[in-house]
């Protein structure tokens, strides 16, 4: 990334952004450490947890949005690029646990004893070094979406077969993960973890830290997104969206596009993942699970399809809402509600929440003197995208 | 690509016994036509006659069951995707006008140029003053240099097609299809376009569908009558328009 690239990427909003989050890493944490325990300003150390599992989850909206918002791929898939980045990390922190596991068993995890297990499969070899877990967290992902992609484009699957088959990628992989011979734990997933590079993960410091790591994946996967969107690819991304054939006859060829933005989104989603495991502390077979996908892109719609800013804060707002209601008398209808917002937004929010306030801004500017907005328009590298059609 | 040793003809398109059939329906039945380098020429017939088909075939969307679409002499289409034969200098302009709505005037002429399209080349796109020199020439040949930041989305009809014709320039292309570029314009409008494809035809080969005949006549270029799927007349249009079949099937009585 030029430094160019930089400085044509960001507007107020995304400076305010990046501003936001940026004070979020480092204040919270903070908080939580150096304040005394009950304090009225101090974060007590589940929220914090709570809050780094919402950047995970504004990460993969910005994966999302990138391809959905930007390029008009609806992946109904996703969450299984973002477990695979999970996995990937799981098998790490499983590898530090040696023998402190049930079965003090120094290589094979728990679950390979009780299954027994003679030796490591070949596929788990390189996971106890951190350096190679963490490469695995991006190639993982995003081989499976080149592959899946290179498929997929060159075919001309498009809309919402491309959407359904995306449904049938993510199910396929739930399928085997759930199987005890596949080898990643089963139905129980990989969990029970105890160190990250050394540090115990249940500890406050590792928590603060996971979590303002998790802000700085999320300040850097903006950073990427936004130069993406605002240099000429991120215009022919949108052209593909509006008019894919418009586009091929103009002499771009679509699927080559359509496969970097995919497979960048994927390596995001798998990163998102991986900041995920040790803070939830768990992984297992149901982040898989179709429904997962289809939330994510929920979040994407209710906080502004196309707007990056607005995938995040979808993110954070939807699961905000999600950890709120679950928790009292309500739980048993929050599929309902969830069901309920997707067809408010739709109808009353088309653009989503950012996408309505940038319109509501747009129009308020207008009656300021026309020549004043035609120059900002002409300046302004991206524009406002429609809703689906 | 299938290059052959020679130029098999002069033509800058030559078709030759081309069929296309869906579903048993013949959209093309042994059609043959040739257009020479720098000549423009107007394509009429009536609904359903294989014009629109026949620009899907030349620019690749489009298979053909059988026959031979030569371009440049040496260059067979039938073999090519869309992208590669937009690359080869194969320009269309669709009957419905397509802009890209949600982008403004200037970016759309700024998608169309034939610079690097290759994924890397538009990620580190830096913009150079020849470009937005040829997108400035542009907007001023197709009358759009006023709206240049307006979005594409909020121009009148007639201007989407401009727009569209501009982007044809921009592109640059060696042949250029314009599907009824006038559909829906005003009188002022339609006039206005003949002389801007008069002009455009001074440096490129055009070819021209349009079912508004005063519009035709204003090119005053040879006219081919398609009929279900085939060549009808070919002529000036006092010729074409004065056969018994063309007044039979497209002009009526």
């Amino acid at each position: 990334m030029t430094p160019h690239m930089l400085t044509r990427s960001l507007d107020r909003g995304a400076t305010i952004f990046l501003l936001v989050v940026a004070a979020l890493g480092v204040l919270i944490p903070l908080s939580n450490l150096l304040l005394p325990a009950g304090s009225f300003l101090q974060v007590p150390t589940y929220l914090v947890a709570l809050w780094g599992k919402y950047v995970c989850y504004a990460i993969l909206a910005l994966s999302i949005d990138l391809i959905w918002g930007y390029c008009g791929i609806l992946s109904l898939g996703h969450g299984a690029f973002f477990a695979l980045g999970g996995y990937a990390m799981g098998m790490y922190l499983m590898r530090q646990i040696g023998t402190r596991g049930v079965y003090g068993n120094p290589v094979l995890p728990d679950f390979m004893v009780f299954l027994n297990y003679s030796k490591l499969p070949w596929y788990w070899y390189g996971f106890d070094v951190f350096w190679f877990a963490a490469l695995m967290v991006l190639v993982v992902p995003g081989l499976l979406a080149f592959c899946f992609g290179w498929l997929a484009f060159r075919s001309r699957v498009t809309g919402v077969y491309l959407s359904i088959i995306t449904q049938a990628m993510t199910y396929a992989l739930l399928l085997a993960f759930f199987r005890n011979d596949f080898g990643f734990g089963g139905n129980n997933g990989l969990t029970d973890f105890k160190d990250i590079l050394g540090f115990n993960v249940q500890a406050e410091g590792t928590r603060a830290a996971l979590f303002a790591l998790s802000c700085l994946a999320l300040i850097a996967g903006f950073l990427i997104c936004r130069a993406i969107v605002s240099s000429k690819l991120g215009k022919v991304l949108i052209a593909v969206r509006d008019a894919e054939s418009r586009t091929r006859f103009l002499g771009y060829r679509v699927e080559s596009y359509k496969l970097f933005v995919f497979t960048v989104s994927a390596c995001m989603a798998g990163v998102a993942g991986a900041l995920y495991v040790p803070q939830v502390g768990i992984i297992n077979p149901s982040e898989f699970a179709p429904g997962n996908s289809i939330e994510a892109v929920i979040w994407v719609a209710v906080g502004g399809r196309g707007t990056l800013i607005g995938a995040a804060l979808g993110a954070v707002v939807v699961n905000y809402a999600k950890t709120f209601f679950t928790s009292g008398m309500l739980a048993p209808y929050w599929l309902f509600m969830l069901g309920a917002m997707f067809i408010l937004v739709t109808l009353l929010l088309p653009k989503g929440i950012v996408g309505t306030f940038n319109a509501w801004r747009d129009s308020s500017s207008e009656r300021r003197p026309a020549e004043a907005t035609r120059s900002a328009a002409a300046e302004d590298g991206v524009t406002e995208p429609k809703m689906a059609e | 690509m299938n290059v052959m040793d020679t130029r098999a003809t002069s033509a800058m398109l030559y078709l030759d016994g081309v069929h296309v059939s869906f579903d048993g329906f013949h959209a093309i039945n042994n059609l043959s036509l040739t257009l020479e380098p720098g000549e423009m020429r107007a394509i009429i017939g009536p609904n359903g006659a294989g014009k629109t088909t026949m620009m899907d075939i030349i620019t690749g969307k489009t298979k053909p069951d059988e026959g031979t679409v030569l371009f440049d002499g040496v260059t067979d289409l039938t073999r090519l995707d869309e992208t590669r034969i937009a690359e080869l200098g194969i320009g269309r302009k669709f009957q419905k006008p397509t802009v890209f709505e949600s982008q403004t005037v200037q970016d759309n002429l700024l998608l169309a140029l034939n610079v690097d399209h290759s994924v890397k080349g538009t990620l580190f796109w830096r913009g150079s003053k020849a470009e937005s020199e040829r997108i400035d020439k542009v907007l001023e040949t197709i009358r759009l240099t006023e709206a240049r930041g307006r979005l594409a989305g909020s121009l009148s009809h007639g201007q989407k097609q401009w727009l569209e014709i501009g982007m044809l320039l921009a592109q640059d292309p060696k042949l250029l299809l314009v599907d009824e570029p006038v559909a829906g314009m005003t009188d002022v409008e339609t006039h206005l376009t003949a002389e801007l494809l008069k002009e455009i035809n001074k440096t490129h080969t055009v070819m021209v569908v349009e079912h508004d005949m005063t519009f035709v006549r204003e090119l005053g270029v040879k006219v081919t009558c398609l009929h279900e799927g085939t060549v009808l007349a070919e002529g000036t249009i006092d010729q074409v328009s004065s056969n018994e079949r063309v007044i039979e099937v497209y002009l009526g009585r």
